[in-house]
């Protein structure tokens, strides 16, 4: 592993982020914007209050084709990928066969198309891609499209912005996707996101994506917002970041996931692992991915020690920081599970100090999806 | 009449006789990008030159603050409590951290002055 500035790779907006004057940081083995001169807490507050641009082309995406790519998709997820409508997206854990996460990523079923489109971690992409390829091998198989870009328009004001460069778009619903023209270029576009609020993922060529970015940057709604915000902006909405709050050392029940595995998948016990978790389902697990909210304004950062109010150590936090729109700090964690009720009051261990902290409900800020 | 003097971590100090008042320098604040948290010290704590005082905590990260010179603190700035912004607005007026008594002049002397700590940032 190097963070040297030489070996990281650079998405097709990287002019551009220099041009608008963003810090640049070594992320996912790329050299991403952290923030612009607007500054976190601004670009926080302004994807809430009318709509921000997102370079995510770090991210991993691939079509996966054959005879049945769906059900050879189930495989590696508890996800009911065949039950996904035409049109329509849907979220996926990878697991391996001891059921802990791989990945989670985003997979989708394009209207009047066989090949399902898939969207992975940056920094997993290549992991993930491979144990695909292998363990579908036979039945399905997985083409990466990593000349492809990924922008993330997020906010109240997306609609009407996208809107103006594609006219119809405005009428989708969440986790929704079509291929459409946005300003004039050929995307898929799925009406979801990862900061809580409405919003679209838009995919395009490489070569189109500075076209398409300026053209969205150009509306006096949008600005461009970095990793810094993107990642208090998920945090607030309660959702993870893979490498955090899940990995290959927490599986599916225990991360709080459950939502995730269908039901025909829960039926058929047809999953990587399927024993092993409807037997934590019916039977509890040791720990859970909790919400934990700081009584003070001391933010608990990631690796932070909770304790119980004697002073044992119940748990870690995962993800923690600072939630603008919270105006206060907010966090993540496991925790044992006989903790885990909503309200229970703990201790987080912040510069050797126990600073008071409360399980509490995710997401901390209400998700405004557009549902219909 | 007051003199200015600055660390290599960041700090500044203004000495009035032997009341020395602590903060961050504009380029620390810069650099940290909003300060979401302050901690200050209590009154009557007392710190070695060069010994953790407070923390500053931006939305990426905790920073300690160091004491620039010793002494014994006589007052935090209790408005950070609720105000931690005004590090960024106003980092070497409002927004300090710190006062301490009984600060030994010769310690102070030995900071680097504006314009010292001006080439120093440059060289960074």
């Amino acid at each position: 592993m190097t963070d040297s500035t030489e070996t990281l790779r650079k998405t097709p907006l990287h002019a551009l982020h220099m041009e608008l004057g963003a810090k640049m940081v070594p992320f996912a083995g790329y050299d991403m914007p952290v923030q612009y001169p607007t500054g976190v807490l601004k670009e926080h507050r302004h994807t809430r209050e009318k709509a921000g641009l997102f370079d995510v082309s770090h991210m991993g995406q691939a079509f996966l084709g054959g005879d049945n790519p769906a059900k050879a998709l189930e495989r590696v997820t508890p996800a009911d990928v065949q039950g996904l409508k035409e049109g329509m997206q849907r979220y996926g854990l990878l697991l391996n066969d001891g059921g802990t996460i791989i990945d989670d990523f985003m997979f989708t079923h394009l209207a009047g198309e066989k090949d399902l489109y898939l969207v992975v971690n940056g920094a997993t992409k290549e992991g993930d891609f491979a144990y695909m390829a292998d363990k579908l091998k036979g039945q399905a198989t997985l083409t990466p499209k990593p000349g492809r870009a990924l922008l993330a328009l997020q906010g109240p004001a997306a609609g009407n912005v996208l809107e103006k460069l594609s006219p119809g778009i405005a009428t989708m619903t969440f986790m929704q996707v079509r291929r459409a023209n946005v300003a004039g270029c050929p995307a898929i576009v799925s009406r979801s996101g990862y900061t809580g609020e409405d919003g679209f993922e838009i995919s395009v060529e490489g070569k189109d994506v500075e076209k398409v970015a300026r053209a969205l940057l150009a509306d006096p709604d949008v600005l461009p917002i970095g990793l810094a915000a993107r990642d208090s902006l998920r945090l607030e909405a309660g959702l993870c970041l893979y490498g955090h709050d899940i990995d290959e050392t927490t599986d599916p029940v225990e991360a709080n996931l459950v939502w995730s595995i269908g039901k025909r998948r829960k039926e058929a016990k047809d999953f990587p692992a399927a024993e092993m978790i409807m037997d934590e389902i019916a039977n509890a697990v040791s720990r859970k991915r909790v919400g934990i909210l700081p009584t003070g304004r001391a933010p608990a950062r990631e690796g932070t020690q909770i304790a119980d109010k004697r002073g044992n150590v119940i748990g870690h936090i995962t993800s923690g920081g600072f939630g603008p729109s919270l105006n206060a700090p907010v966090a993540m964690g496991y925790i044992d599970v006989q903790f885990a009720a909503n309200g229970t009051e703990v201790d987080l261990i912040v510069r050797g100090k126990p600073n008071p902290a409360r399980v509490a409900p995710m997401p901390f800020v209400p998700n405004r999806y557009k549902r219909k | 009449m007051s003199e200015v003097r600055f660390t290599d971590q960041h700090e500044w100090v203004r000495l009035d006789g032997d009341t020395a008042t602590i903060g961050i320098t504009k380029h620390a604040a810069e650099q940290l990008g909003d300060v979401v948290f302050v901690e200050v010290p209590e009154a009557g704590r007392k710190v070695g030159a060069g010994g953790e005082a407070a923390v500053v905590e931006s939305v990426k990260a905790a920073s300690d603050v160091y004491a620039p010179v010793g002494g014994e603190v006589t007052e935090g700035n209790a408005a950070l409590a609720d105000e931690p912004a005004k590090v960024n607005a106003d980092p070497e007026g409002d927004g300090w951290f710190f006062k301490l008594k009984g600060v030994n002049k010769a310690e102070f002397d030995k900071l680097m002055t504006k314009a010292q700590y001006d080439e120093f940032v440059k060289g960074l």
